[in-house]
């Protein structure tokens, strides 16, 4: 479903983000990228989401071919990506609700749709009474569940999360994680990008880990495992 | 595109006219002055053209013929005319209704006296001619001269030329404030891609966030079209109610104290000038707002 193949992501600077990085993520997988600050996270999820090209190899998901893709098709691929942003990236001038509608505005949903999943969605990450907040009003973690909430609302079939529980304490974090996790059983592919030790060691999925922009190691139901 | 985001686009276009108010404002202000002043122009060149129409209309061209030809010659000659191109219509005047016509003029019509007179004799016995309404009267002297060529034609009678130099002023006019608003036009549609310039570097972020979670290209753009429209549309509705109660008020005014201009013009009806230049002005507003936020949206959504 998702295939790396010997990707490598120089930035304009000269910094390589990603150096030859290939894997293989499997529909319906759960997997978990770890690594220290600036191994290439965020620059891998910016590649899947189309957001930066690759200056080598080729990205497929779900047999659709980057560099073949037209700018057309691109918001199609996105839509079957939801993402949850390491720095939310949340419209500040709207309220917990529109930014979750927004979601669902930008992909066409009718106001009934809207109204009906928006709620439901809300009350899956504990934020049901907040609806009518603006992100200011709201702690780090309750944005960043305000994210997490909009990725999801549009059922995608892929989950892309930089860093969800970032900005979380261990007991949300292990809701969002168990979300995550009964999303993942019904079908939704799930990449995790994370930071968090202890929830990586308590879940017990695939663990991808990048170092300087390589892959390290690649495990089936693996730990963190400090190496650094 | 779903009704949901046809409403979508319309609330945000409307929140962008709303939230960048300052230049929304002066492009509206010029698109108002602007065809504001192509609704004066079309006025006084529509009521120029009438007068012009007015004065045409009673000019004729009279042509006459030489003795003793019989009517099968002036048949002809009346064929050769019909096929001038500017010839619009032509009527005969035989020597008799031409002798009753003078009868009716100098002796107020009384045929017992002239009959005194001249018995059953037609002094006007040669006077048989045609009378012809030409269709563009600045080309008068070019038909006068074809038809003088015509073999048999007498003379050919014309008017002057008050109704071609008032014809000429009034394209002079149409040429001159055609250009003036054309400069106006490109001003405003200067200010209309500035002000969504503008809306578009405010909401950068929603912009590329709203990209990121698969909008289409059309659904970022909208708002921005709508936006465009709205100004041209609403511009292009303001000047023509203005214009609706200005032009009355002008032609009382103008009736009322000069009197010489209510003796001398036959002022169009606001309706007319209204029906005549709406459609004109709607369609420049909508085109320009449409053209401007088209072409800025393309330079700037790289759409
Ligand atoms: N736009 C950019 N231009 C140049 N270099 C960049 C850019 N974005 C990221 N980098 C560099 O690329 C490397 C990888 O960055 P990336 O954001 O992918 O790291 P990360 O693994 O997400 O780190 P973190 O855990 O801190 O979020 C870093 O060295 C970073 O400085
Ligand atoms: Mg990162």
């Amino acid at each position: 479903m998702i295939v790396l193949d010997h990707v490598t992501m120089q930035y304009p600077t000269g910094k390589k983000a990603l150096d030859d990085v290939s894997f293989h993520i499997n529909k319906g997988e759960f997997v978990f990228v770890v690594g220290s600050s600036g191994s290439g996270k965020t620059t891998l999820i910016k590649l899947l989401l189309k957001e930066l090209t690759p200056t080598k190899g080729e990205i497929t998901v779900d047999d659709k071919v980057y560099s073949k893709m037209k700018r057309k098709e691109i918001p199609m691929l996105r839509r079957k990506l939801g993402v949850v942003f390491q720095d939310f990236r949340l419209l500040r001038d709207r309220t917990v609700f529109e930014n979750v509608a927004f979601a669902q505005q930008v992909i066409e949903k009718s106001m009934k749709e809207i109204r009906r999943e928006v709620p439901a969605m809300l009350t899956m990450v504990g934020l049901a009474d907040q609806y009518k907040q603006f992100p200011r009003e709201l702690s780090g973690g309750e944005q960043q569940r305000v994210a997490i909430a909009r990725a999801m609302v549009n059922q995608p079939d892929i989950i892309l999360a930089d860093e969800p529980t970032g900005d979380l304490d261990p007991r949300n974090s292990e809701e969002i994680m168990t979300l995550l996790d009964e999303i993942n059983k019904k079908g939704t592919t799930v990449v995790v990008v994370t930071h968090n030790k202890d929830i990586v060691d308590y879940m017990q999925k695939r663990v991808i880990r990048l170092k300087k922009g390589k892959i390290v190691s690649d495990v089936e139901k693996g730990g963190y495992r400090n190496e650094d | 595109m779903k009704i949901n985001t046809l409403r979508y686009s319309f609330k945000q276009g409307f929140i962008n006219i709303r939230r960048n108010l300052l230049f929304s404002l002066a492009s509206l202000g010029t698109i108002i002055a602007c065809l504001f002043m192509l609704g004066v122009f079309y006025s006084v060149v529509l009521n120029m053209r009438h007068e012009v129409k007015m004065i045409e209309d009673s000019l004729t061209v009279t042509v006459f013929f030489e003795k003793g030809i019989d009517e099968q010659r002036i048949m002809a000659i009346g064929d050769e005319i019909k096929s001038i191109a500017n010839v619009d219509t032509i009527n005969y005047v035989s020597s008799d209704v031409a002798w009753k016509s003078y009868v009716d003029d100098v002796y107020n019509g009384d045929m017992n006296y002239v009959q005194n007179i001249f018995g059953e004799d037609n002094p006007l016995e040669d006077a048989a001619s045609y009378e012809i309404t030409l269709k563009d009267i600045s080309r008068q002297e070019e038909t006068v001269t074809t038809i003088k060529a015509i073999p048999n034609v007498r003379k050919v009678n014309s008017s002057d030329g008050t109704a071609q130099s008032l014809n000429s002023i009034s394209r002079l006019v149409g040429y001159a404030s055609l250009g003036l608003i054309l400069i106006l036009l490109l001003v405003s549609m200067f200010l209309i891609s500035n002000t969504i310039t503008i809306g578009i570097s405010v909401r950068k972020d929603e912009i590329a966030i709203m990209k990121l979670i698969g909008a289409k290209d059309s659904f970022v753009r909208t708002p921005f079209l709508v936006e465009g429209v709205m100004i041209g549309l609403i511009g292009s509705i303001i000047p023509m109610i203005l214009l609706f109660f200005m032009y009355d008020a002008v032609v009382d005014y103008l009736t009322a104290h000069y009197n010489v201009v209510a003796n001398l013009i036959h002022f169009v009806s606001t309706a007319q000038v209204i029906k005549g230049v709406t459609p004109i002005s709607l369609l420049l507003g909508i085109g320009i707002g449409f053209v401007a936020s088209f072409v800025t949206t393309h330079k700037h959504l790289h759409v």
